[in-house]
């Protein structure tokens, strides 16, 4: 049975999860074969998942750690532990 | 690899933090860590430090991706830390250190989080795209293939990925980060919330829509070629 776009849409995160039933799963890979658009949504919101999963893209700031370290302490002598 | 990284029950990503961390003091003989801990507890606050220093990025990475800007997640982050020096002797050990401090940081941003969402009048959900059954529409249709992770190395494109995160409404950006950032199981990140799973997945699907339609080919609008060829743009 076919599917639309719009249901595809509501469905394109969880086909990434594999949270559909595998009748919905061929449903959906049939309906990617023959429509651009949706396959365009389902790579673009892959990348997305890929990409803020990706260690990379959170770097710490400069000096971070001596502030860090710098607040530690001031902490530490303020409970009077240095 | 060291006993310590066996144990470690982090999410992917976060592992992979360590991972560069563990790599670069392999040859080293490291301190265990319950050893550590009961160096800091006895007063030996060095040993506070060398616990830190290796999750220093995954506490910050935690607390990033929750909060709009990279001041509040450092102040978030440093809370954290601090708590987790104060609550030192509760820790008891059941998971790793590392997999302690993170659930604090994520909690600590979560908490900032719901204090800045309190103040918000509006939430900005209603202004995102809808069809009349009330579903999230994608903005276009640009081809966006290729996986850009190496793209990653670029700090336009970090930028780009905190200002699409930072556009999100907070119960969208807490489900992505979460589930994507962090990547805890659809059924995790209901629990954490306190929210159920099918309310999980619609604010995923959601958050995930919004976060391509941020950083699709032509986010400033070059997209619209008005011609059937789709381009190739990159906003970073």
């Amino acid at each position: 049975m076919e599917i639309s776009c719009e249901e595809v849409w509501r469905e394109v995160s969880n086909y990434l999860d594999d949270e559909i039933t595998p009748e919905l799963r061929a449903r959906m890979r049939e309906h990617f074969k023959g429509c651009r658009h949706c396959t365009a949504v389902l790579d673009g919101t892959r990348n997305v998942v890929q990409l803020v999963g990706d260690a990379k893209a959170f770097v710490l700031p400069g000096g971070f750690s001596d502030r860090l370290y710098r607040k530690l302490e001031r902490k530490l002598s303020q409970d009077g532990r240095l | 690899m060291s006993a310590v990284a066996v144990r470690t029950g982090l999410p992917r990503t976060i592992l992979r933090v360590a991972g560069e961390t563990l790599a670069g003091t392999k040859s080293q003989v490291e301190p265990l860590e319950s050893e550590l801990i009961q160096r800091a507890l006895g007063g030996q606050h060095e040993a506070f430090r060398e616990l830190v220093r290796p999750c220093e990025r995954a506490v910050f990475m935690a607390t990033q991706a929750i909060l709009k800007n990279e001041a509040d997640a450092e102040d978030a982050a440093q809370e954290a830390i601090l708590k987790a020096f104060t609550n030192l002797p509760k820790f008891r050990g059941d998971s790793k250190f590392s997999t302690w401090l993170v659930r604090i940081a994520t909690n600590e941003a979560l908490m900032k989080l719901r204090k800045e969402r309190r103040q918000q009048l509006h939430d900005s959900l209603d202004d995102v795209r809808k069809n009349e059954k009330g579903d999230y529409v994608p903005r276009d249709f640009a081809d966006w293939r290729e996986i850009p992770s190496e793209a990653l190395q670029t700090k336009e494109l970090r930028q780009a990925l905190s200002r699409a995160l930072a556009s999100l409404t907070p119960k969208h950006r807490e489900v992505l980060v979460l589930r994507d950032v962090q990547h805890f199981t659809i059924e995790e990140t209901a629990k954490r919330l306190s929210i159920g799973k099918s309310a999980v997945k619609t604010r995923l699907l959601r958050a995930r829509l919004q976060m391509r339609d941020a950083l699709a080919p032509g986010m400033d609008g070059s997209w619209s070629t008005g011609r059937r060829k789709y381009k190739q743009v990159r906003p970073w």
